[in-house]
């Protein structure tokens, strides 16, 4: 079905006259006739907008959402309130539907939302400089272990199994193309082992990678982990959960080269996964090795202030093969919701709302341990996500809790095998005292029918 | 030419930060609700933040003011020509954002139960399936992120296979004129490129191909190309280039930036590609966002598919009188393993389906017949007058979804460089095409119309060229120094990189 262009019969004999040819099909004649399709995509033929709407919202309604069941889940990607002016700037055409800011004298807004957005990221990790955004959160991971092999010519990643699987996996995705060795440390009571991590680290190693919060909730004690770091010459990454650094002390000041993380908390939507951002920040050394767009400050001929893309140098339209990262394409209208989520927070917004987290978390925590069949996997400080372990088959007791509209959590046992009977709860603002008091007596319950084998 | 400040270039921009007062404030949050205690005693001190990051503090009225008239200084795609060659600059439906926004997709978490995301994963797989038709190739991921992306997913793909094969290879080639991120991604997949050669068609230059494989035998892993090419032209020795590559042992991977050329009249698969990225951002109107959020899906062959990324989206038949099952498969032993987080982009799937469900494939394929049409046409039109004379095409045939000027002629008689060309179709209220690209062209425009414009859109491009042109003739200076009406005019790129400044300094 024609749709969203103009060309009439009429606009077309016109054009194809001004060509010079007959018809259109003439202009493909230049594809040689064997390699023409020939015959009619084998998709179904266009349909009208509203069957388009009724289609996709259909299949919608299929799934269970953070709107028809209450959600627990987060391992990286949570359930936050949007506030209402992140959908209504982001949806302005101004910042929709541009490109990427090749000609600044016509892209002062996003570049000057760029400018803005590094200044808040720089600000939340505690590091001078940012970019103006990555992917998400795991291929970040992958990126700054690529620098770390150029700033150190060393090629061998120390990393800690409290950093998110998927960053892991990503990691080790990437390290097997760019020629790298990925070495795990374990975990001891829900925190990085220490002692191992010594013991892993050395003049051979490009990076300590690390995250605080970690994947089972821990805080991390970046600044003593990341010693052995310091001690051998090695880069320190530590990806962040940025609705944390209100309250958490920043990785720029615990010796962080690099911090980094998923960006989706602020002004995200869940979307299944994406799209949202990487953020990504560094000390000044690094600032010609950086990863992605940056943004920078300059004038006019007249004396104006105004942006530009700085340090393009990097990038791969100028250095092609000697360029720093391949990223072009990112994620720039997801920071500008994150930009307009923070600045809605606010100073003191953000803070606050780190606090609630916290408080909330300890709440359910201390709700959950309290539960028959429901312990608690590590005794760690938590900030906004817990682990607890159930005694009976985690899959199970979610599928009893979903029943009662309740998506109790992340399931641990898929990724870490040995905590089979681990789940990974979180907190939001979203997620209100009387919800976490149903969790609490829906789990107890679901957790005493498994282990007295009532039918589900 | 006098100079009078424009209202909006009197309105000096001022940072968010600048506009900050303490004090203020947007925020609503909801009451803790649960009993409270000193933090301190729930994490330790030295683990704590001693202040609070300096956030601006700003009431919202002012922080929509600020918002509005920052996206004032942006020109966008909804308000006038935008034939950035080689960047697809469609219209955008807004169909594609209601349902992208439906609580069902936009507040359903990656990691919720594939028995309670059904209609999510049965999205995908349509998707999977309609861009597998679309590029010839049995087999997709939607994984990665961007074109880039792709690009690496596809690499990685390449190392994979001839690892499982015993093989070990180190070359890529790629032509000079291929866009910068190919050989970026090759480095950063472990490859060393090796450039080949293009002809005067912008092809690939076939004996230089031979020489490349030759001297390079049993150690080139891919080939990367664009069809068509950077320049427009398709290249008809793509089937021999194929056969010439598989018969070194290599795969033949296809940049699909350009695939809005040829949807529905040919395929990447059919013409021998063995890895094919498609940019959900170009040829399936996912706004560009000011850079991002896109998509690059891959399409692959059988011989490449146990190497595909995981989770991988499958159907499953249903049994017991049920209906197929959709799931995440993670069980792909020879899988390079995860590319990103989750499963992907889905909010832009969710885009790009309703737009591949809005046109059918029998739109699909006469949106890439009037894009076609309307870069042929946009082509004639500048083939007339003084643009004809000035800046002549670079490769003088039917073009396919976009063509390439060289803009020496007019810098040589005018002394106008196509940069300043550029900068004065900023004062018409034109987006300028692609400038400086591809290389093998001095002074290059690559002009990319796409299907959504109209024939007055274009008539009005090529008079404006015209008229600049004109100007030019007479006094050179005034296009030197353009922009004028912009909110802000030539800007010091240089000064920006010498000494970057990338933050807000705050108090």
């Amino acid at each position: 079905m024609t749709r969203y262009t103009s060309a009439t019969p009429d606009d077309r004999r016109e054009m194809l006259d001004a060509i010079g040819v007959g018809s259109a099909e003439e202009l493909f004649e230049q594809i040689p006739e064997p390699l023409r399709l020939g015959r009619a995509l084998t998709l179904p033929d266009g349909i009208g907008e509203a069957e388009v709407y009724e289609r996709l919202a259909a299949l919608a309604a299929r799934n269970a959402d953070a709107e028809a069941q209450v959600c627990f889940v987060g391992a990286g990607m949570y359930d936050h309130y949007v506030p209402a002016i992140v959908d209504a700037i982001t949806s302005r055409s101004e910042f929709l539907t541009p490109y990427t800011p090749y000609q600044p004298e016509i892209s002062q807004g996003g570049l000057q939302v760029m400018f803005e957005f590094q200044t808040a990221m720089s600000e939340l990790t505690g590091l001078p400089v940012s970019n103006a955004g990555l992917y998400e959160g795991p291929s970040s991971v992958a990126s700054a272990g690529y620098l770390a092999m150029g700033a150190t010519k060393r090629r061998r990643f120390v990393v800690s199994r409290g950093v998110h699987p998927h960053s892991r996996e990503t990691l080790q995705t990437y390290s097997v193309g760019y020629g790298a060795e990925v070495v795990e440390v374990g975990l001891e009571g829900g925190l990085t082992d220490a002692a191992a991590l010594a013991e892993a680290v050395d003049g051979e190693t490009a990076a300590v990678i690390l995250q605080s919060p970690n994947f089972l909730g821990a805080v991390e004690d970046v600044e003593a982990l990341g010693a052995a770091a310091k001690e051998h010459g090695a880069l320190l990454i530590v990806a962040c959960d940025p609705m944390t650094l209100g309250i958490l002390k920043p990785p720029g000041e615990c010796g962080a080269d690099i911090a980094l993380g998923e960006g989706q908390p602020l002004g995200n939507r869940l979307d299944f996964g994406g799209p949202s951002f990487g953020f990504f920040c560094a000390t000044e050394a690094q600032i010609r090795r950086m990863p992605g767009r940056i943004a920078g400050e300059t004038e006019d001929v007249d004396g104006r202030r105004g942006f530009v893309l700085a340090l393009q140098t990097r990038e791969q339209h100028i250095r092609r093969e000697k360029a720093t990262n391949n990223i072009c394409t990112a994620q720039a209208l997801n920071a500008l919701g994150a930009m307009v989520h923070l600045a809605w927070l606010g100073r003191q917004g953000f803070r606050e709302l780190g606090e609630l987290l916290v408080q909330r978390t300890a709440y359910a925590r201390e709700r959950l341990a309290a539960v028959e069949g429901v312990e608690l996997l590590h005794g760690a400080p938590v900030a906004r996500e817990f682990a607890v372990r159930l005694d009976a088959p985690v899959g199970k007791v979610l599928d009893r809790v979903a029943g009662r509209g309740i998506a109790a959590g992340y399931p641990l046992g898929r990724e870490y095998p040995e905590l089979e009977d681990g789940l990974l709860v979180a907190i939001t603002e979203r997620r209100t005292k009387a919800q976490i008091d149903e969790l609490a007596e829906a789990l107890g319950a679901a957790v005493a029918a498994e282990r007295e084998g009532v039918a589900a | 030419m006098a100079l009078t400040e424009t209202p909006m270039q009197a309105e000096r921009a001022r940072t968010i930060y600048e506009k900050s007062k303490p004090g203020r404030r947007a925020a609503a949050l909801p009451a803790a609700e649960v009993p409270e205690k000193p933090l301190a005693e729930l994490i330790p001190e030295n683990l704590l933040r001693a202040e609070p990051p300096r956030l601006p503090e700003i009431a919202e009225p002012e922080i929509v003011r600020h918002y509005n008239r920052l996206s004032r200084r942006n020109f966008d795609l909804d308000s006038g020509f935008y034939p950035l060659g080689s960047c697809t600059m469609k219209h955008n439906p807004r169909l594609n954002e209601r349902v992208a926004a439906l609580p069902g997709h936009a507040r359903l978490h990656p990691a919720q139960d594939p028995r309670r995301a059904q209609g999510a994963l049965e999205l995908m797989w349509l998707l999977q399936e309609s861009l597998s038709e679309i590029c010839g190739l049995p087999h997709v991921s939607l994984q990665p992120s961007a074109g880039s992306h792709g690009e690496l997913a596809g690499l990685l793909l390449t190392r994979a296979y001839h690892a499982d094969r015993g093989e070990e290879r180190t070359k890529v080639l790629a032509p000079d004129t291929s866009h910068g991120t190919n050989p970026a991604s090759v480095t950063m997949a472990g490859y060393e490129v090796v450039k080949v050669a293009t002809n005067e068609q912008g092809g690939v230059e076939m004996d230089d191909l031979r020489a490349r494989l030759a001297e390079n035998e049993g150690e080139v892993a891919c080939l990367m190309l664009t069809n068509p090419n950077t320049l427009g032209v398709f290249d008809e020795n793509i089937a021999e280039i194929a056969k010439l590559i598989h018969e070194a042992g290599g795969t033949l991977y296809y940049d699909g930036a350009n695939l809005n050329a040829v949807m529905g009249h040919s395929r990447p698969g059919d013409m021998g590609f063995d890895i094919v990225h498609v940019n959900l951002h170009k040829s399936f109107s996912q706004p560009h966002g000011g850079g991002g959020p896109g998509a690059g899906p891959i399409a692959v062959s059988d011989r490449i598919e146990p190497y595909l990324p995981r989770p991988q989206v499958v159907r499953r038949d249903g049994s017991n009188g049920h209906g197929p099952f959709f799931d995440l498969d993670y069980e792909r032993p020879k899988s390079i393993g995860r590319l990103r987080g989750f499963q992907g982009n889905f909010g832009v799937f969710v885009r790009s389906l309703a737009y591949i469900l809005s046109l059918g494939g029998d739109g699909l394929s006469e949106a890439s017949e009037t894009a076609v049409l309307n870069a042929n046409y946009l082509k004639a039109r500048l083939a007339e007058g003084r643009a004809g004379e000035r800046l002549p095409i670079a490769f003088d045939r039917h073009c396919m979804h976009e063509f390439v000027l060289s803009g020496k002629p007019m810098k040589r008689d005018l002394g106008l460089a196509t940069l300043d060309l550029a900068k004065r179709l900023l004062d018409f209220g034109f987006h300028p095409p692609t400038v400086y690209f591809p290389l093998l062209v001095e002074e290059a425009l690559m002009v990319e119309p796409t299907e959504t414009e109209t024939k007055e859109s274009l008539d009005a491009f090529a008079e404006a060229i015209e008229k600049i042109l004109a100007e030019a003739e007479g006094d050179s200076e005034i296009a030197r120094i353009a922009p004028y009406t912009t909110p802000v005019r030539r800007l010091d790129e240089v000064k920006a990189t010498r000494q970057p400044v990338v933050r807000q300094q705050l108090d």
